[in-house]
């Protein structure tokens, strides 16, 4: 147990400092929601290597923590709403064994979009943020991309590694 | 990757390069005596036509302000008391469907047509 607890905290660690990272990223083009989604490396290797349950804890954690620490109320909203449609797609994606990871990847960034884009359109009652939709479907994508080739070298290296310290 | 990944990636992007075609069609074709309606957490709070430059302060709860500018015919935020500044970054707007939004303040701008104009067009 102890030694689960420790891991699961290092990972939540890794993937809170890359959230902070990422919000020291500007990306300014004029359209709001565009995300690289370092924190969803994370997410995908803890998904593969350790299981759904793990991946759901640390996402949940991460969410709560970076939105307390460098977010507000609304933020950390939509963060929810899109983490967790998001993982539940990636989830479902991995049963089906139709895609690689970096297939996985792309579909959980671009349904992060999606599921922002709810809750946002939820919160200021107004669907006309649809609007944005067609440019997050496509920075979902190439971002989705990068980071999923990413977490496939990841899962790669690190698989064997975890196994063998039987933490889980 | 798999092929299965290039075709899902393909149709991802196939569907949001039609959807951003029409979305920008329909807002070049559609936008006639432009206004940016303003709504504050779903209600309205006012509507101004894109034609008359002004300056409107968009109050919402808890002292939230929205320094709203329309000039030369488009519309944009120049002030904000929310912290991210989403929307006062975002560029201005003119075409139909087009918002800027402000979670924190819960305000959302959006461009609609004045009249119902698509009588005009059609009979023409």
């Amino acid at each position: 147990m102890a030694k689960k607890t420790a891991y699961m905290g290092m990972l939540v660690a890794l993937a809170f400092i890359f959230s902070y990272i990422e919000s020291l990223i500007p990306i300014n083009v004029g359209i709001p929601g565009i995300k690289i989604g370092l924190a969803n490396m994370v997410t995908i290797v803890t998904l593969y290597t350790i299981g759904v349950v793990p991946a759901v804890v640390l996402s949940l954690v991460r969410i709560v923590l970076t939105g307390f620490t460098f977010g507000n109320l609304a933020m950390m909203m939509y963060s929810l709403g899109g983490g967790m449609l998001s993982l539940l797609v990636m989830v479902i994606a991995r049963k089906t064994k139709l895609f690689s990871i970096t297939g996985v990847s792309v579909l959980g960034a671009v349904f992060h979009n999606i599921g922002q884009i709810i809750v946002a359109a939820i919160v200021v009652e107004n669907s006309s943020l649809f609007y944005y939709l067609p440019v997050l479907l496509v920075s979902g994508v190439v971002f989705g991309v990068v980071i999923g080739m990413v977490g496939a070298v990841l899962v790669k290296r690190l698989s064997g590694f975890i196994q063998k310290q039987d933490i889980f | 990757m798999k092929k299965n990944d290039v075709i899902m990636i393909g149709i991802i992007v196939v569907i949001a390069l039609v959807a951003l075609c029409l979305v920008n069609l329909y807002g070049k074709w559609n936008t006639k005596d432009a206004q940016a309606v303003v709504t504050i957490d779903g209600t309205e709070y006012g509507r101004y036509p894109l034609s008359e430059d002004r300056t409107v302060k968009i109050e919402s709860e808890n002292n939230g302000y929205n320094l709203l500018i329309i000039e030369k015919g488009d519309a944009r935020i120049e002030e904000a008391s929310c912290p991210d500044k989403i929307c006062v970054r975002h560029k201005p707007i003119d075409k139909t469907g087009e918002t800027l939004v402000c979670l924190p303040n819960k305000v959302v701008v959006e461009i609609e047509n004045g009249e119902e104009a698509d009588v005009d067009a059609s009979t023409n």
